[in-house]
């Protein structure tokens, strides 16, 4: 996020897309429910879905599947034509906005009604509403980036943004909630192919040099890797050999199982590293036991930038043990000795080499964690992205056409599929599926399905279907609700007996590599 | 610069912001004013009137939570009047319901009836389960009340067990409101209300049906607002005691809001989950997965030792023996292919010192960049 959580209880008007806050992250809901409910904020919801935020929105909006940087580009129109812009803001510190204004040019409400459904007086009217706003935060999740135009999106949302005068303020910016506890410290750490921690290039010589140095080794390789999207289809060819898999479960996460699972098998060794024997695990050749957060000391970064402790309270069980003793252990084994008396010292490291880190330390982080950036020992952290510059002088806009989804629906499969989550599970369930309780609020996967389409095919809640997209099907119940739309179900992802993604598209956002998780063609039928 | 208005509590001259309330006034300066209904967050609503104070001048006494502070203003926190009106309060809450810690006094063969009766109603053996861990049980010790002098009151509506989470006991609801503000004001899931009228009033869901069939999402904000042993998580009831937990302060393993929570530790196993009050990211706040979602960690299913696979099937095996296999098989895929066949996937599930280490093996022993984690999916 550019902004804090608290600081969405600052802003005058909460724009929320591909987001379905209140239950993927339930406490950030609660500070948006408080500023709208509480302190007079204005809340425009922007899903294919009527998600329970809908309830509190003054405007819901409701864009067919895929149509994103359409209605972005609309809003951006009007706020131009209108003259409704921070002017000031966008000649101070942006550069392309001409570019902006070209491109946006064609995107007048009749045109992006055609092709999100939006109709146009409600886009003018989100329009005027987010640019009349001291200040305006957007707060975005998967919706928005599991497209093959997922990178556009999240551009488009930032043009939107500036082109208001909203980064860099308190109560506004442009706020990724992140799905996972520490996929911002993934992310933060390195664990990308592309750069070390920090967001330290790997194709720059200088990054490389001191990190060989630190490290004591030469010759650290100077291309980026594979992203995770890329190494499953290399496996399918035979070029990928070793895969060594810490804390993940792509056999219930990926898009396209079915293919994904070949992948898996192709390989000629699979480590996976994990507290339970999860699907992936099951197909592995060696299996690691690993402590779980409540059996470590630790650091987590959240989706503000916020790096926290987590402490040890158990011992793991049996001989199970923390991940970075056992990769340290292997290290060892294959001739590089890596050795760390206690996690505090992993972060000392951290520090050393990581500008934005530098200033941190667990004395530091013992009661309230800091926002990184963080670079001297007595800087107080960064709550606020952007504030006086952005990170590389002038705020960029790009002027970024609407480019549909890579899959529609057609005679054959007539139904839009977006998945999701939902309260109670998370992510592939290897975690909540342990919880009797959680079980008992949300026990099995569903389609959800809207009452006119359940009427269309003669099905009632409850109705066993059989579900089938181009690359696979699976069995769910339905479940009638009127949070769905015409025209499109829901699935929720959480299920490795009625996997969602046996359904999904593998399609990739060509920079992000992300798959169009949120999009996919199909059918369904009842089973007899 | 500092304040100029000035206020007089308990004889101390004291400074405060225009807007601050005697009640926060006289916390900032660490002066006790007790309090049941207050909720930092919420709006005050003055209901239990424990917070009463003695004001010069005022021809009655004054709820400190709801009442601004004034200049010159002349307080008493703990004045005869006070503490007789705070102690009347306190008795009368004291003998409604089934407050049955060794608080409640009474004679004892009367106490051992009312016990009786009390436990056969809880399924239990024990005494409240909060005994120890009450504001009411606290207040009463510190003023020196029972509930023997007061009529006793029955509870008038029985406990809700319905859900896998939260347990409703009635019998020992003080009707405070904490609950209700929690809900409405703090997560604002709006699920539940006060309902009926005075002697009959109870906290209730639109309909007055069980939780779980509500707009309930079983944040537990309310458990953890509840001053006394009304709202108490289904699995650490008479489970818990907090003189017996170890509380070790850590980050929520699941979403990446961060919320900051303390598990509750009892004979190695986490027995339950509360939020850490006013601290960012949360104050306090939880959804339902941060709270009750804790039973894997000490799960059946959780992976003790290394498996490796042998004859198609996987099996125990020593460390020694699964981490040699691993170092040499990567070895020599590395050495035949190229360090390019091996990839890695570290993870948005383990630390950042992890992740740390994860990429350096990668790169340093490995010579691959090819390490990636699964946030695209
Ligand atoms: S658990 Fe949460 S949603 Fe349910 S009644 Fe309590 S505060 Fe409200
Ligand atoms: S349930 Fe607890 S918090 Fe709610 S009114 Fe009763 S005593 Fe107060
Ligand atoms: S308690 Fe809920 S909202 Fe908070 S971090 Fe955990 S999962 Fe996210």
């Amino acid at each position: 996020m550019t902004n804090t959580i608290g600081c969405i209880e600052k802003a005058d008007v909460i724009l929320i897309t591909g987001s379905n806050t209140t239950e993927n992250h339930p406490v950030i809901s609660s500070y948006v429910k408080r500023a709208v409910t509480f302190k007079g904020a204005r809340l425009i919801v922007v899903d294919p879905r009527r998600i329970k935020i809908a309830d509190f929105a003054n405007l819901w909006l409701r864009p067919n599947l895929g149509t994103d940087v359409a209605w972005l580009n609309g809003m951006m129109h009007v706020i131009i034509e209108e003259e409704l812009y921070a002017k000031e803001y966008v000649e101070k510190r942006t550069v392309g906005f001409d570019e902006l204004r070209r491109t946006v040019e064609k995107y007048t409400p009749d045109y992006v009604e055609a092709i999100t459904g939006i109709p146009g007086e409600r886009l003018v009217e989100a329009a005027r509403m987010y640019a009349g706003a001291k200040a305006a935060s957007i707060l975005y999740c998967m919706g928005i980036t599991q497209h093959t135009t997922g990178t556009d999106n999240v551009k488009s949302l930032a043009n939107l943004a500036m082109l208001c005068g909203n980064l860099g303020i308190e109560g506004g910016g442009v706020n990724p909630l992140r799905g996972q506890n520490n996929v911002q410290g993934a992310c933060d750490m390195g664990g990308l192919p592309d750069v070390y921690t920090g967001y330290q290039k790997v194709v720059d010589p200088e990054a490389r040099k001191k990190m060989e140095e630190a490290w004591g080794v030469e010759n650290l390789p100077d291309q980026p890797g594979l992203k995770v999207t890329e190494m499953l289809p290399r496996a399918h060819e035979g070029e990928l050999k070793a895969l060594y898999i810490v804390g993940e479960n792509p056999l219930v996460s990926d898009p396209d199982l079915n293919h994904a699972e070949a992948s898996l098998k192709n390989l000629d060794l699979l480590v996976v590293q994990d507290i339970f024997l999860t699907e992936t695990a099951r197909i592995a050749d060696v299996v690691l036991p690993s402590a779980c957060f409540a059996e470590k000391d630790g650091t987590f970064s959240n989706t503000e930038r916020r790096v926290q402790r987590i402490r040890k309270a158990l011992d793991p069980p049996g001989e199970a043990r923390e991940d970075w003793q056992i990769i340290c252990d292997l290290s060892g084994r294959m001739g590089y000795s890596m050795s760390y008396a206690d996690a505090s010292e992993i972060m000392d490291e951290i520090a050393r080499l990581t500008p934005s880190y530098a200033g941190i330390s667990y004395d530091r982080i013992d009661k309230v964690g800091l926002h990184w950036p963080c670079p001297t020992p007595e800087h107080p952290g960064t709550p606020i992205l952007h504030v006086d510059m952005f990170a590389s002088g002038k705020g960029v806009f790009y002027g970024i056409d609407w480019i549909a989804p890579a899959e529609s629906t057609d005679e054959e499969y007539p139904l839009y599929l977006t998945t999701g989550r939902v309260l109670y599970q998370y992510h592939t369930g290897t975690m909540t599926m342990k919880s009797e309780g959680l079980v008992d609020r949300a026990p099995e996967c569903f389609v959800e399905i809207s009452p006119q389409d359940a009427k269309a095919y003669g099905l009632q809640d409850g109705d066993m279907v059989r579900i089938a997209s181009r690359r696979g099907s699976i069995e769910a119940r339905i479940s009638v609700s009127e949070k769905a739309v015409n025209g499109t179900v829901f699935i929720p992802f959480h299920y490795a007996k009625a996997a969602a993604n046996r359904l999904t598209n593998a399609a990739l956002d060509p920079i992000a590599k992300i798959p169009e998780f949120k999009v996919c063609a199909v059918r369904l039928a009842k089973v007899a | 610069m500092p304040s100029e208005h000035k206020i007089t509590i308990n004889g101390n001259p004291l400074t405060f912001e225009s807007g601050e309330t005697i009640l926060e006034v006289a916390r900032r300066h660490s002066i006790d004013i007790p309090t049941l209904c207050f909720l930092k967050g919420a709006t005050p609503t003055g209901a239990c009137r424990m917070c009463v104070v003695e004001v010069a001048g005022a021809d009655r006494l004054l709820p400190a939570c709801a009442t601004q502070a004034v200049d010159d203003m002349v307080v008493q926190t703990e004045s005869p009047q006070v503490v007789e009106a705070r102690r009347v309060i306190l008795q009368l809450l004291m003998a409604s319901g089934n407050h049955n810690c060794a608080i409640r006094g009474g004679d004892s063969a009367s106490w051992t009836e009312f016990q009786l009766q009390v436990q056969q109603a809880d399924g239990a053996e024990e005494l409240c389960p909060v005994w120890g861990d009450c504001r009411l049980q606290d207040l009463a010790y510190r003023y020196q009340v029972t509930g023997q002098d007061m009529p006793h009151t029955e509870a008038r509506y029985p406990m809700e067990t319905v859900n896998p989470f939260i347990v409703r006991d009635f019998s020992r609801c003080i009707n405070c409101g904490r609950c209700v503000q929690a809900c409405n004001e703090i997560q604002v899931n709006n699920a539940i209300d006060f309902g009926y009228r005075s002697a009959d009033s109870k906290i209730v869901t639109p309909g007055d049906r069980p939780l779980r069939d509500s707009d309930c999402v079983f944040c537990g904000e309310c458990v953890q607002a509840c001053p006394v042993g009304a709202l108490v998580e289904k699995d650490a009831r008479y489970v818990a005691r907090p003189w017996e937990e170890k509380k070790v302060r850590t980050t929520c393993t699941y979403c990446g809001v961060g919320c900051q929570l303390y598990l509750h530790v009892m004979d190695d196993k986490v027995v339950r989950v509360t939020g850490v009050p006013d601290t960012p990211p949360n104050y306090g706040r939880l959804c339902v997965k941060g709270r009750f979602g804790y039973s894997f960690i000490n799960s059946e299913e959780r992976l003790t030792k290394p498996l490796v696979r042998k004859n198609g099937e996987l099996q125990e095996a020593g460390w020694d023996e699964a981490l040699d296999l691993v170092a040499q098989k990567l070895g020599s895929i590395k050495d035949a292919h190229g360090p390019d066949s091996i990839g890695v996937l570290s993870s948005a599930r383990v630390s950042n010192e992890e992740n740390y280490v994860i990429q350096k093996f990668a790169r340093a022993v490995l010579k691959t960049n090819s390490v990636d984690h699964c946030a695209r999916l």
